[in-house]
């Protein structure tokens, strides 16, 4: 088993890759929530 | 820290510790060109007779323009090759060495998987599998095939860039009709006078990398025909929608203006010398052929808000 050190440009590419990665599942979420909402109202009022 | 188990099938040269940035997942949508997929798709939408519900209609621009990313970031790790020897293209995250081309094509592979289903699934499956298409044309017919093989490869390639309207128009009828086929055929025609006007100041480069550019293959004073050709069906494709009744002379006076100043910059690229290393006139075209298409779609826009005005204001009466 070996370690790798991570460089400091690697760990600041890493951390911004993973804040976008958790917006973009963030708003996936926030995205579904709100179809299922409007499919819901839709489906009710027709 | 991060641990690296070296008991695995694994070789040193298969480990590699990225340094590329959300920014540069971000540029292999090519956002500039998502841009115009947004802004055509959206155009598509509205015009299309009939409502979708606003929130739905976000979502499938957002499909439409993620579907239109992943079909770049697919272009990009097949062409990396070439992408590296072009000047325009060199710094691109594939050929700069800030991403794998193998990162890519998982990256395009699996936007263009959500996409399609999530579109499928909340709008409809006739535009989800029209967006399929759009990225597989794009993709494998344009990229992997056209763009190599054929002088004429922008030309039957650029309907890939000439299907988001129809994706829009497709997202609130679940179909196509001829107002969307219009629609598709101002882009299409207007694609080879915009791409070889590049192609005439990107002579060379295109050259170097072994692409058949119509200007490499047939010369440039053949080129300058075909623009001028192209320029023409263009002026004429943007005032049809006043000729079927779907826009109206207001629009009509406006597209004619519009056409007219693209064959007149069209008709200058004609007068244009072979030794002319500058290419003023080619590259003043490949300018006002952007202007051309965002005021085209920005005027039907105009056009229908106004319509719809008038509508209410008629109604109120």
């Amino acid at each position: 088993m070996d370690l790798i050190t991570l460089t400091p440009a690697q760990k600041r590419a890493r951390r911004g890759r993973n804040i976008a990665l958790g917006l973009v599942l963030f708003g996936l979420v926030a995205l579904f929530y709100v179809v299922t909402l409007v499919k819901f109202s839709n489906g009710l009022t027709h | 820290m991060t641990v690296i188990d070296t008991t695995g099938n694994l070789n040193d040269g298969d480990i590699r510790l990225s340094e590329a940035s959300a920014r540069d997942y971000w540029a292999l949508l090519k956002p500039r060109v998502m841009s115009l997929v947004v802004f055509t798709a959206f155009a598509g939408m509205v015009l299309a007779p009939g409502e979708i519900n606003p929130f739905i209609g976000f979502v499938a621009i957002l499909c439409i323009a993620v579907g239109a990313g992943a079909s770049g970031a697919l272009n990009m790790w097949y062409d990396a090759d070439i992408d590296a020897v072009m000047k325009r293209t060199a710094t691109r995250p594939i050929p700069a060495g800030r991403i794998t081309g193998q990162e890519a094509l998982g990256f395009g592979l699996t936007l263009s998987a959500f996409s399609v289903c999530i579109l499928g699934l909340v709008v409809g499956w006739f535009a989800a599998g029209f967006l399929a298409f759009t990225i597989f044309f794009y993709a494998v017919v344009y990229t992997m095939w056209l763009k190599r093989a054929t002088p004429q490869n922008i030309v039957i390639g650029g309907a890939a860039g000439a299907f988001p309207p129809m994706i829009g128009w497709a997202c609130v009828t679940g179909g196509v009709s001829i107002e969307s086929v219009v629609l598709f055929l101002i882009i299409f025609l207007w694609t080879p006078a915009h791409f070889w006007a590049l192609a005439l100041f990107k002579m060379g480069e295109y050259g170097a990398v072994g692409v058949p550019m119509l200007p490499n293959v047939k010369g440039i004073p053949t080129t300058k025909v075909q623009i001028l050709v192209y320029a023409v069906l263009t002026a004429v494709a943007g005032i049809c929608p006043t000729l079927l009744g779907f826009a109206s002379v207001g629009y009509g006076i406006v597209a004619l203006a519009l056409g007219l100043g693209f064959v007149w910059y069209s008709i200058k690229v004609q007068s244009m010398s072979e030794t002319d290393e500058k290419m003023l006139p080619a590259k003043k075209l490949f300018a006002f052929s952007l202007v051309y298409l965002f005021a085209i779609f920005s005027a039907l826009l105009a056009d229908r808000a106004v319509l719809a005005l008038l509508s209410a204001f008629g109604k109120g009466f």
